[in-house]
């Protein structure tokens, strides 16, 4: 069964631990950081379990399309919206403790001071395709 | 047969089944399958005369498909299908292959993956994961790149600019999965210098050979960026930046200067300086004003600021960066860095932050938040 974990900058429950942008950190708060999030996919290739993830710019837009023969239109981007997405992992493990097993260890990955961030990850299933045996 | 080895053989083997009157499309589809079958039976079972069982299986195979093709359509099997009697012309159209594959009428990235396939001999799987795309969108965008230029001929002369520019987007995509497209890059424009002797493509072999020096020192142990002026230049290859600098040289003396003989010539600067302090800025700065004449690009005109602030001073640089536009990529990490340079370290770091969020991949973002944090922390010292 395949997760999604989304790692967003902004929105979901009020923060646990309240933490400066990671730019303020120290260098080396930096590096711990960045090598847990490097470690810990490179354990669930490992494992089996991994299957891909990728960061987002925080900047985009929205778009939609307008009547016929004209061009799309597009809104943003916004400065303060009330979501926003850093990126994603997706795992495919065999159940959903497991998958909360493993998007509560990524959301202890060390912040300032060497502490877990405790940062929220919002965990969704991802449908999968038609079964064969349904009865 | 080392898999280098045999994907040298590739666009000649394809040439051969093209003279004999096979079509483009299906000749490079007949010779990727041979090709996918000496990858699996090879191993266990090499063969005497690698480009003639090549030859052999390819024609075969394109023979079975154009009777299958043929009979469903209720056509005759006609004699055009047959080999020709006799032997075919030893010439090799590996140069036409070049043209073919970097057609003006295909977008970069369809000439891309044509060039690595058609020229290069690379498997559409090592495409697709070469550029992180599943292989059944590689081989779509292969398929419509091939019937795009059907109607091309192998003898129509063709547009040496778009080979160059298509090698060197090779070059640049860099390493990842298990095809080094670095070193393929390298080895096609080698290929191409033999073939077609102009001081440009000398010049983009040059330049490869010199950035390609470096690329040991360019990466931490962590996977982290290392920017030029922190390298560890005793992890240079010199054997390749002499190989470099000699091309670069004999291309110079012909008098016919373009964009990659001047970014080759800057190159070789860099790789000449023992140290960062010893680079020597001044004449960078000249190759830039050579470069702009000949490209006039918003990112030459970039690199050129952050060149100035070196040779004139951080002042200078920033004076320069004023003119650009801010939105040009890598525009506020210049600024962060000459900011640095300038002393104003709470300007340089917040500078630094705003780069990050705007990089364009995940190792740039990461040594971009580094760097805000370092300059950060040495504000905050002074506060």
């Amino acid at each position: 069964m395949k997760y999604l974990m989304l790692k967003h900058y902004r929105g979901g429950p009020t923060p646990a631990v309240d933490y400066a942008p990671m730019d303020q950190w120290t260098p080396q708060e930096v590096d711990a950081h960045i090598k847990y999030m490097n470690d810990f996919a490179a354990r669930l290739q490992e494992t089996g379990e991994f299957v891909d993830s990728q960061a987002l710019a925080p900047e985009g837009t929205f778009v939609r399309s307008d009547s016929e023969g004209r061009q799309p239109v597009t809104d943003g981007p916004f400065a303060e919206t009330k979501d926003l997405i850093a990126g994603w992992m997706i795992i495919d493990v065999d159940n959903w403790d497991r998958a909360v097993e493993l998007a509560g260890e990524l959301s202890a990955a060390p912040g300032p001071g060497g502490k877990p961030l405790h940062e929220w990850l919002e965990l969704r299933p991802i449908l999968s395709g038609h079964q064969t045996i349904t009865e | 047969v080392n898999e280098s080895l045999l994907r040298e053989l590739i666009p000649a083997v394809i040439g051969v089944l093209v003279r004999r009157g096979a079509d483009f499309a299906s000749a490079e589809d007949a010779v990727q399958d041979a090709l996918v079958r000496s990858l699996d039976t090879w191993p266990d079972d090499p063969p005497r005369d690698a480009k003639g069982w090549l030859i052999t299986v390819a024609w075969r195979r394109y023979l079975d498909q154009t009777r299958a093709e043929t009979a469903r359509r209720q056509r005759e099997v006609a004699d055009h299908v047959e080999p020709p009697a006799g032997t075919v012309p030893d010439t090799d159209d590996t140069l036409a292959l070049y043209f073919l594959c970097a057609h003006p009428s295909l977008s970069p990235s369809s000439a891309v993956a044509l060039t690595l396939r058609a020229v290069g001999g690379l498997t559409t799987r090592q495409i697709a994961t070469a550029y992180l795309v599943p292989e059944a969108t590689m081989a779509q965008r292969i398929s419509r790149a091939k019937r795009r230029v059907a109607g091309a001929s192998l003898s129509s002369p063709g547009d040496l600019d778009t080979v160059l520019r298509v090698l060197y987007l090779v070059f640049n995509e860099g390493y990842s999965g298990d095809v080094d497209l670095a070193a393929e890059a390298i080895r096609l424009t080698r290929q191409l210098q033999s073939m077609a002797d102009e001081p440009e493509v000398a010049g983009l072999l040059a330049l490869m050979l010199l950035h390609h020096a470096r690329r040991a020192s360019r990466t931490g142990p962590d996977g982290r960026l290392v920017p030029l002026s922190k390298q560890d230049r005793s992890r240079w290859d010199t054997t390749l930046i002499a190989e470099g600098v000699a091309i670069l040289q004999g291309a110079l003396a012909r008098d016919r200067l373009g964009e990659y003989q001047a970014q080759a010539a800057i190159a070789a600067l860099h790789a000449d300086a023992r140290s960062a302090a010893e680079t020597d800025w001044v004449q960078i700065v000249e190759w830039y004003d050579e470069l702009l004449r000949l490209t006039d690009s918003p990112v030459v005109r970039l690199n050129r600021a952050v060149a100035v602030g070196e040779a004139d001073g951080p002042q200078a640089g920033l004076a320069e960066l004023a003119d650009l536009d801010p939105c040009l990529p890598r525009h506020r990490a210049a600024a962060a860095y000459l900011h640095e340079r300038a002393g104003d370290l709470e300007l340089s770091a917040q500078l630094y932050a705003e780069a990050a969020r705007a990089a364009s991949n995940l190792a740039e973002r990461d040594h971009l938040t580094r760097q805000a944090a370092r300059v950060h922390a040495l504000w905050s010292g002074t506060q």
